[in-house]
């Protein structure tokens, strides 16, 4: 299992660097001159061609490449072209709003999930179930800023029991996380009833019910811990999602987390916070998914034998 | 002819059909259908005190805060949304074979390098991959399908290569090869028909990922730009307003869901119809 462990790390660091040369290439072949665009626009070709040079644009690829590997490990994400500071203080700046949002999200969404995505096995082919999938449907067939803009007219605009936008209070986190959670929801239940209804037809679990258990004590002491294994696995796609869905609804609801700065980097063009967040979100990823490969022998014993 | 009795019979499966073809219509016959020009700002388009029109009366929709009609907005847009979702779809549906197909049938490093590259991409949340590269780019209708399907053929390409790899030890693929077929007839004749089911549920179900996504980057102004309407881009140009005139924001936003829903239920069905292993699952 250390070895099976150890190679997964290799693998999230070659990941990591495979990610870090995408973003570079994207950069590298922009069609803008990066040194142009932080000069401004009554920069002499002097000016432009002093900057290229203190950036390193004027030497090979290879060697701008590692630069920018070397540059990224100490943290260096360049700097943003309108706020003229570093990119990583911005980014970290924004980061605990944006995780507050996330964890409120990712609660929302795995209560409903679970809870659904377990009705949903147990009564196979029931309404429950039938509205379930269907919810789902809806759930995933949903353009995000669509609903988030839908909650706010209901919530804030007419009913007024939230507030329009804004960050501080456990008021400001409902509206944000709902949309952010019940849209996954949908997907996540989906996730849960496919794996819990695998779970349900095995063996052990007919065993449990003729010894005469509980259903519920079959289906949440036996056949959920099972089936908990493949939605630990889904974590790295999760957070995918929820770096997504993050950019809009943080735009949407007016959130100061990093989904915003990402949202008024693009309104600026400004590419190096662009980028920036979408190396912190890939990292985000790779990091979810090895936890989910670190946790996964703690809650299934047989990983841990082989 | 057989799989489209099949859907008909299934009421969800129908639903999705029946708002497909009516948009399809929609947008195929988009001059025909407005009363108005999408692009005219017309001269009573406004209230006496300057604010859009409401739905009804000579407006299906209403019209936004430019005073141009939003019925002809939204057949418009139809165009721009659906040219995106199937070239885009299209694009990505094809890279998708491409890369799963010779990864899982050539395997040895070749193959090994095509998926790893894919796994790199599955790092990447598409969305903000799609910012990245629509930021870059100056984003016109055709910038905005290739950026979406550069960002939506990793996962079929990824089911692909399963799917490869399981026919590739098949006994019929084993005899063919012993009887010196060589790889592009095997790869033509004997894997590809095996993969068309596949290549069409992911067709149809991507289409509504692409339409999500392509008003997902329109409503953020980096998708489609103004005044060539989309849906997303209606939306964006009138957000702000959504608490005095939520016609604009939200008659669009319900024809988006409406289009992304309905592929979504026709590729479930489709996935049920062509692949009978896979009934009930997800």
């Amino acid at each position: 299992m250390a070895f099976f462990l150890a190679r997964r790390l290799v693998q999230a660091v070659l990941i990591l660097l495979g990610v870090a040369a995408i973003t570079f290439l994207l950069l590298y072949f922009l069609p803008a001159d990066p040194a142009v665009l932080i000069a401004g626009r009554s920069a002499t070709p002097q000016m432009v061609a002093a900057i290229r040079h203190e950036l390193g644009l004027d030497q090979p690829l290879v060697m701008q490449f590692l630069r920018y590997v070397g540059n990224l490990l100490h943290g260096d994400l360049g700097r943003s072209y309108t706020q003229k500071t570093e990119v990583l203080p911005l980014i970290l700046a924004r980061l605990p709003a944006t995780l507050v949002l996330m964890a409120a999200g990712i609660v929302v969404e795995v209560a409903l999930g679970l809870t659904f995505g377990i009705i949903a096995a147990v009564r196979r082919g029931g309404f429950i179930d039938r509205s379930v999938m269907m919810l789902s449907f809806v759930g995933v067939s949903s353009p995000q800023f669509v609903v988030a803009l839908l909650l706010l007219y209901v919530f804030a605009a007419t009913l007024g029991w939230f507030p329009m936008s804004g960050f501080g209070t456990a008021r400001h986190v409902v509206l944000p996380a709902l949309t952010l959670g019940v849209l996954g929801a949908g997907w996540y239940a989906r996730m849960v009833r496919s794996a819990m209804i695998e779970v349900l037809r095995q063996d052990y679990v007919r065993t449990a019910h003729a010894k005469g258990l509980s259903g519920r004590r079959v289906v949440l002491g036996h056949a959920l811990p099972n089936a908990l294994l493949p939605i630990i696995a889904m974590v790295g796609i999760d957070i995918g999602q929820f770096m997504s869905g993050v950019v809009v609804v943080e735009a949407v609801y007016g959130w100061p987390g990093i989904g915003q700065l990402a949202w008024q980097a693009i309104q600026q063009v400004d590419v190096p916070i662009i980028m920036g967040v979408t190396l912190v979100s890939a990292l985000a990823i790779v990091l979810g998914n090895l936890l989910a490969d670190f946790v996964a022998p703690f809650v299934d014993p047989r990983i841990r034998s082989q | 002819m057989r799989v489209l009795r099949e859907l008909i019979r299934r009421p969800s499966a129908l639903f999705g059909l029946i708002v497909v073809v009516l948009v399809l219509l929609a947008a195929i016959f988009a001059p025909w259908i407005a009363h108005f020009s999408p692009d005219d700002q017309l001269a009573d388009g406004l209230s006496l005190e300057g604010a859009p029109l409401p739905p009804g009366g000579g407006h299906l929709f209403g019209t936004d805060t430019l005073g141009r009609d939003l019925f002809a907005r939204v057949l418009f847009g139809a165009r721009t949304s659906l040219i995106i979702g199937l070239v885009a779809n299209g694009v990505a549906v094809a890279i998708g074979l491409l890369v799963g197909l010779l990864a899982g049938y050539l395997r040895g490093a070749a193959g090994n390098l095509l998926m790893r590259f894919t796994d790199l991409m599955m790092a990447f949340p598409a969305l903000l991959l799609a910012i990245a590269l629509a930021a870059l780019l100056k984003p016109s209708l055709w910038i905005v399908a290739m950026v979406i399907a550069l960002v939506n053929w990793v996962q079929v390409a990824r089911i692909v290569y399963t799917e490869t790899r399981g026919l590739v030890e098949r006994d019929f693929i084993v005899a063919e090869r012993s009887l010196g077929a060589g790889n592009g007839r095997i790869i033509l004749l004997h894997i590809l028909p095996h993969l068309m089911p596949t290549a069409i549920v992911w067709g149809t179900l991507g289409i509504a990922t692409t339409v999500l996504l392509e008003a997902t980057l329109s409503f953020l102004g980096i998708g489609v730009q103004p005044p060539q309407p989309s849906w997303g881009n209606i939306i964006f140009e009138s957000q702000s307003y959504f608490q005095d005139a939520p016609w604009l924001v939200f008659i669009p936003g319900a024809i988006i869901l409406a289009t992304a829903l309905s592929f979504n239920l026709i590729g479930d069905a489709l996935r049920d119809i062509l692949d009978p292993t896979q009934r009930g699952r997800l």
